[in-house]
């Protein structure tokens, strides 16, 4: 490869051992998290993962960034595979891959003011800098995320969530990371300060020319931010590719179903369109289908789809889909 | 049920919570009404005031808040109540779903017990019989398996059960009004739009009148009659939801609208930031308390503060400047 992607994820599979019952001999269950999960990320993109609650999103998110060792799979660092690295050698490139949590209020530590926690990822990472030198770069983040100046010295049950949110932003940002990923940055946040925080991400992207690796189940912030969008089901991808696409026209049955999802919430109740979906819940992670994971809530679903896995495939425009019947449903 | 089709009526509530730094104006002057067989959408910003408003209604205030006005439930003055009648009242014929689901459920118990319990305890009913109402209300709900989840733990739930089975409690007693405040903030996209639809087919099918809290005003437009916005403790405006959203009149919430992505709008227009944050309710300003995060700000709106007007066709909003955009 001459120009390595900054991300690229091959193959990953990541297993969790889970207690399922027993109190004197408990018993364990395998869970495949993510299944064979592939994905690249060029310099400045943004791309979203998008799907239900334990479907893989945020064990993605920690794959990615070595946090969780997958089984088997490469996650390549600029064309460097770091899945086989041990944390000592990893640490000098973490540099350039940083995570946001979902929860400001939490993922900050009480007893650090807003400058002392920007200032910590400093230390960590650029001890060559003087003390001066520091201040001021952490002075001129803290602008860059829109805080008061005087938000410097307050702790962060002296901020609000939406301001907490930006001092997280700003000890990531500060690294100037090439890889920013975002495990729901937005949730917990009303909707005006959402509002103010996506378009700080934007402006920030921008501006620093990350690339952003976007958590979210909210579609519409997704499309919001993200050119290219990737949809998890069960710890596999079912569909990726362009944002106009996959929002636009999409071609799996559950990402249908979950712009349908979307819009049952922004319009209401659809007269003579009953939800074929309304009663199902995503099927346990433990013991997924056979075949197809989807089959057990796909209303178009046939014996092959039980019997036998769809392949990712690409239709020829960078859309990729994971449906026996994806001509015949476009 | 009565035969009146008024389920409920405020009449000018206030709450001031005497707090060490002084007077804090949680809410004010509030006036609205509710029927039944409605779904009144009360949206605003954390700190609007939305959730005080209706732990005022429903009596449940620390003794540091003084509420004064109001709150007529079949002709009766629910703050005027003995406490004793007040429970009887609440929970049973006005019910309240809690936003987080997890902290409202007791871990240590299952969802049956729990869920039973309310029935023996409110209606005094044996175990037998209230087990079926139980699982009747489950099955109102959606939740598959029903006889399973009884036996379950809340942590051995999803997110999106355990905000069904808090709706599921909360119906047990064939509640007249049922408030719900922000119950799918927390959820995912699909079971957004099922715990919504469950909402009106309780409202459809027991006429029930439904309060609905949130934050994104948007949502509001599919699902409920009514709107009521409001901002640092005042309603900005309201309607019924056509008037509304064919003409939001008062600039917040406009912003609110736009504030929010969409998918039905074009990426190139989404999105308009609403700048700054809600007032700190200690130091109101004396006029408008939007006016220094509105665009439309003119001289007055920092010296006088807007009345709700009379409005055409009951949509009513408080702007000196406001009206169809």
């Amino acid at each position: 490869m001459s120009d390595p992607a900054l991300l690229s994820v091959r193959k990953l599979h990541v297993r969790y051992r889970v207690r399922t019952g027993g109190i004197l001999r408990p018993r364990y269950a395998e869970l495949r998290a993510l299944d064979g999960v592939s994905l690249d990320l060029g310099p400045g993109e943004a791309l979203g993962v998008v799907g239900e609650s334990g479907c893989g999103k945020t064990t993605l998110a920690r794959a990615v960034l070595m946090l969780e060792r997958p089984v088997s799979g490469q996650v390549r660092w600029l064309g460097k595979n770091v899945a086989d690295l041990d944390e000592e050698s990893l640490r000098p490139l973490r540099r350039d891959f940083q995570l946001i949590f979902q929860d400001p209020l939490s993922s900050l530590n009480p007893r650090m003011t807003a400058a002392e926690a920007i200032c910590e990822a400093l230390r960590a990472f650029c001890p060559e800098m003087s003390a001066q030198e520091m201040d001021a770069a952490v002075m001129e983040m803290i602008r860059q995320v829109g805080l008061p100046p005087e938000s410097a010295g307050r702790y962060p049950h002296e901020l609000s969530g939406g301001q907490c949110q930006r001092v997280s932003i700003a000890r990531q940002v500060i690294l100037h990371p090439r890889l920013l990923v975002l495990d729901e940055p937005v949730s917990a946040l009303d909707v005006s300060v959402q509002a103010q925080i996506l378009s700080l991400l934007k402006r920030l992207q921008a501006e620093f020319g990350m690339s952003y690796l976007f958590i979210s189940h909210d579609l519409s912030v997704v499309r919001y931010l993200c050119e290219k969008v990737l949809v998890l089901y069960l710890g596999k991808v079912v569909e990726t590719g362009p944002r106009e696409r996959i929002l636009g026209a999409p071609l799996h049955p559950y990402t249908r179903a979950l712009l349908g999802s979307v819009r049952a919430t922004e319009r209401g109740r659809q007269t003579g369109s009953p939800d074929p979906y309304a009663s199902t819940e995503l099927p346990s992670p433990l013991n997924p289908p056979g075949g197809c994971r989807f089959n057990t809530r796909c209303p178009f679903a046939t014996e092959r789809c039980r019997a036998e896995e769809p392949p990712l495939l690409d239709t020829g425009t960078g859309h990729r889909v994971a449906c026996h019947y994806r001509d015949e449903l476009r | 049920m009565t035969e009146n089709s008024r389920a409920l009526e405020v009449e000018d509530l206030s709450v001031v919570f005497d707090t060490p730094e002084g007077s804090l104006d949680a809410v004010s002057q509030v006036s609205f009404s509710l029927d039944y067989g409605d779904c009144l959408g009360v949206a605003g910003e954390s700190g609007s005031g939305k959730t005080q408003l209706f732990m005022a209604i429903l009596g449940a205030m620390p003794d540091n808040a003084q509420v004064t006005g109001r709150v007529l439930f079949e002709g009766r003055d629910l703050l005027d109540m003995p406490p004793a009648e007040l429970n009887r009242i609440r929970g049973a014929r006005i019910a309240y779903v809690m936003q987080d689901a997890l902290s409202a459920l007791t871990p240590h118990k299952t969802i049956g017990d729990q869920l039973t319990e309310v029935l023996t305890v409110h209606e005094k009913l044996p175990a037998p019989r209230a087990q079926q109402r139980v699982l009747d209300a489950l099955d109102l709900v959606r939740i598959p398996d029903r006889r399973q989840r009884m036996k379950m733990y809340p942590h051995e739930l999803s997110g999106g059960m355990r905000q069904r089975v808090l709706i599921g409690l909360s119906i047990l007693c064939d509640p007249d009004i049922l408030i719900a405040d922000e119950p799918t903030t927390a959820l995912d996209a699909t079971i957004q739009a099922q715990v919504m639809e469950i909402f009106d087919d309780l409202r459809r099918n027991t006429k029930a009148a439904i309060v609905l809290i949130t934050h994104d005003l948007g949502v509001l437009q599919g699902w409920a009659q009514q709107v009521m916005v409001m901002y640092a403790g005042r309603i900005v405006e309201t309607a019924r939801v056509e008037e509304f959203f064919a003409a939001p009149s008062h600039p917040y919430s406009r912003g609110l609208l736009k504030a929010v992505p969409r998918l039905d709008r074009p990426v190139s227009q989404d999105l308009q930031v609403l700048p700054g944050v809600p007032p700190d309710p200690l130091r109101l300003p004396e006029g408008c308390a939007f006016a220094p995060r509105c665009t439309m700000r003119q001289e007055v709106c920092e010296r006088m503060l807007p009345m709700l007007g009379p409005g055409e066709r009951n949509h009513r909003f408080a702007c000196h400047f406001g009206g169809p955009e």
